[in-house]
């Protein structure tokens, strides 16, 4: 049994990690934070060069044509950095939409300008309250042009083009839903800024209006290239959240350690120590199931639905479980604006939503966990 | 990354597989593959008898306690054959059950402590099944803090004179030795003054009384020493060294890798996929699902971590300190589980008869039962503590009794 990352691979991660500290130091998460850029663009055209953008993009596209075990380990440090940057959002979802249902042309022409950096992309999925479901989608395709709103779409202030789901049936059912490819700068859609939870990634509104569109992969497919898409991004996401909580666990150990309190170090009262044991706990869990979850995903298993929710949930909740303890850990100082802390918590529980909520993801796991079952 | 076999790993299994259909006690297969939390029982059988009879037979083909060296009854398996062989042996592993104690710990101790003699005379007898282990630490007064232990050994001689009392005991009444740790010092502070032995438990001044368990149900002994005479050439390592020798036991018993705990995860499933509530079936309820979504994640999480860890071994590497969390979070979740799968069967939750229409009282003996899966072999907080101090380096507790001659330290709270 090999169930670990090859050394190659380690080293990649130990690669990204070192232009990440550099790069992306908690000072640079900040400028984005406060709102003085929409995203740190510098990050961003240093990880073109690095060639991370497109590691799981083939070399007939522009990429490394690595994979998606090499995605992962950089996923991770993405993650534990909280990077500034639409890295999910163009990597995850739009870049893989295309690769599953994208024609020729459509690759030729939005792959090569990603992995280059030149073009940023992003999902546009939900309207409003509620998660992923053929039901929610109301946002109309009918002769090449779309009509309807979508919000919140990730990165959608910053984003070149987009995957938009739209409906092209009249009923609910998965066969009413496809995707289109939409460039966001040809005219047709009004992009409007949210303010949102966590101002390091962006939240936008966007209202097409007669917007030219072309489909992406046939009619009526939508929903099942969507799920695909959707189960590739929950195992990338996941590392993400993994590397996040690592960090947030990281955190409050050396606080821990450095702060003295009644005389001694906080981290030698059991309350403290039996906190962080807790944490470590979650985020060992978390971060076996990804490792399931990256394996289904770099061998096309048909395992993938099932260990895609079990990653995306796990590591869900050790992230939020670890970034919310990590403050109480810093006691008062977590509290502020000043400290680290509180940027973990917001990324924790605003990726905690991003793919859909929590409910979505058990509800995933626990149908197909009953198919098998049955089988 | 893959789940496949090294080319050696492959032939071996294929040699471990082959030697258990050929061998594997096949009558017993159903009773054992019924799912089973905490202590196996069979029918018609004592599983002493029928478990003996199993590690005999292991002991003549060479898979009894295989990673021991062949000198000593084993086989000179490398720590990833030990996981196979338990991969193979399955379900079977479970007739085994009363020599873990002694393959997992005693056996291990003797092996880095013992004469020479002492390990030719005893180990290859203990790894044939034909004399059983148990382990005498925990004592009424020293649980988790079992260096506070009170059991005391005097030198008379070339002998030592034991008395005192052990407690959590498990097999103390069919077991033929015993590994025993005991007070030789009262007089210097608590870890400088034990030593370590073993003993042949019909020894005269022995008594084993089973225990009465909250579950109702006797698993475990206290056994009294009363002027019990220990040989010195029965001693394991130096007079006031016995600290150090325990925690070659206890580090041996948390190197079990490729042991499963159970979660009740699969029961809970089972049971949420069949139960009928107001609405439909328990399993189409959201708030039933998303406990069950939680619960599954853990029990997932165990797994891969394990398999993370066995894949270290594979390497020839020293698996890091992930598989620790494993007894800390499948205890806290049988008995959530247990909890709930009781809540959702209403008023009739409190009923215990094996004939109860739902599962047989099967959620309410684990509700009985799993507060012992959060006290044995470490408790919860202990075993936080561990991985606070080991794996996370935060800083060991302040001890108010480390310099304190034992004899001077309170033995009362008010």
């Amino acid at each position: 049994m090999n169930f670990d990352f090859s050394d190659d691979q380690k080293q990649l991660r130990d690669q990204a990690r070192k232009f990440l500290t550099e790069k992306c130091s908690p000072k640079a998460v900040r400028v984005v934070l406060d709102g003085k850029a929409p995203y740190d663009k510098e990050l961003w055209k240093g990880l073109a060069e690095m060639g991370f953008l497109g590691v799981a993009i083939p070399e007939e596209f522009g990429g490394a044509g690595a994979g998606h075990l090499e995605l992962c380990v950089i996923a991770e440090e993405m993650g534990r950095a909280n990077a500034p940057v639409p890295f999910s959002s163009t990597v995850y979802l739009a870049a893989e939409a295309l690769l599953i249902a994208g024609s020729d042309a459509q690759k030729k022409k939005w792959l090569p300008a990603i992995v280059s950096g030149e073009a940023i992309g992003t999902l546009a999925l939900f309207e409003g309250k509620g998660n992923p479901s053929p039901k929610n989608i109301k946002l109309a395709a009918a002769g090449g042009v779309l009509n309807g709103v979508k919000r919140p779409v990730a990165d959608g202030a910053i984003a070149n083009f987009a995957v938009v789901a739209a409906r092209t049936g009249t009923g609910g059912r998965d066969g009413d839903i496809s995707l289109f490819l939409v460039d966001l700068k040809a005219g047709g859609v009004e992009v409007k800024s949210l303010t949102n939870l966590d101002p390091t990634r962006g939240q936008a509104e966007l209202t097409f209006r007669d917007c030219k569109a072309e489909p992406l992969g046939a009619a009526g497919e939508g929903w099942s290239i969507l799920t695909e898409v959707l189960n590739r991004a929950a195992v990338l996401c996941a590392f993400e959240q993994v590397g996040g909580a690592d960090r947030a666990l990281e955190m409050g150990r050396d606080y821990a350690l450095d702060r003295i309190a009644f005389g001694r170090q906080i981290g030698s009262f059991q309350a403290v120590k039996h906190m962080l044991a807790d944490m470590y706990v979650s985020a060992t869990l978390a971060r076996s199931n990804s490792y399931y979850g990256a394996w289904a995903l770099s061998t096309n298993a048909t395992e993938l639905p099932e260990a895609a929710a079990a990653a995306r949930i796990s590591a869900t909740q050790a992230f939020q479980h670890c970034a919310k303890n990590n403050i109480q850990v810093h006691g008062g100082m977590g509290f502020t604006w000043e400290f680290d802390c509180h940027m973990y918590y917001r990324r924790a529980n605003a990726m905690a939503l991003g793919l859909g909520s929590l409910s979505y993801w058990e509800d995933q796991l626990i149908d197909r966990m009953r198919k098998k079952n049955a089988a | 990354m893959n789940f496949d076999d090294t080319p050696q790993e492959a032939a071996f299994r294929e040699t471990a597989r082959k030697w258990v259909d050929a061998n594997a006690p096949k009558e017993f297969l159903a009773e054992l593959s019924k799912s089973s939390l905490g202590r196996i029982r069979l029918a018609n059988h004592d599983i002493v008898d029928v478990g003996k009879a199993w590690q005999k037979k292991k002991a003549e083909g060479g898979w009894a306690c295989l990673h021991w060296p062949k000198e000593y009854g084993g086989r000179g398996a490398t720590p990833i054959e030990r996981v196979i062989w338990q991969q193979e042996e399955g379900v079977y592993g479970k007739l085994t059950q009363p020599f873990q104690i002694g393959e997992g710990m005693c056996g291990p101790t003797v092996m880095a402590w013992g004469s020479e003699d002492a390990k030719r005379r005893h180990l290859p007898k203990l790894a044939a099944g034909e004399e059983i282990w148990c382990q005498l630490f925990s004592e009424p007064s020293a649980g988790s803090d079992v260096a506070g232990l009170r059991t005391r050994a005097e030198k008379k001689g070339e002998n030592w004179i034991i008395n005192g009392q052990k407690i959590w005991t498990s097999g103390a009444h069919y077991s033929d030795f015993g590994l025993l740790i005991a007070r030789t010092d009262p007089n210097v502070p608590k870890h400088k003054g034990l030593t370590m032995f073993f003993l042949d438990m019909k020894s005269a001044g022995v008594e084993v009384r089973p225990i009465k368990q909250a579950n109702g149900m006797q698993e475990f002994n206290e056994v009294y020493f009363t002027d019990v005479v220990i040989p010195d050439s029965q001693r394991l390592g130096a007079v006031g060294e016995g600290w150090s020798v325990s925690l070659t036991t206890l580090m041996n018993e948390r190197m079990s890798i490729g042991s499963r705990l159970a979660t009740g995860v699969p029961e809970m499933f089972e049971f949420c996929s069949n139960l009928m509530l107001e609405d439909g079936l328990a399993i189409d309820d959201p708030a039933v699902r998303s406990k069950l979504a939680s619960w599954a994640v853990k029990s997932s999480g165990l797994k891969y971590t394990s398999y993370r860890a066995i894949s270290s071994l594979s390497k020839g590497e020293q698996p890091g300190p992930e598989n620790s969390i494993g007894k800390l979070v499948s205890g806290m979740m049988l008995q959530d589980i247990a909890t709930y799968a009781m809540d959702l069967q209403g008023a009739a939750g409190v009923l215990t008869g094996t004939d109860e229409e739902t599962v047989q009282g099967q959620f309410q003996q684990m509700l009985l039962s799993s507060p012992s899966m959060r006290i044995a072999g470490g408790t919860d907080e202990i075993l936080r503590n561990i991985i606070a101090e080991r794996v996370l380096g935060l800083p060991g507790d302040i001890r108010v009794d480390k310099d304190v001659p034992f004899n001077k330290i309170p033995t009362k709270g008010r």
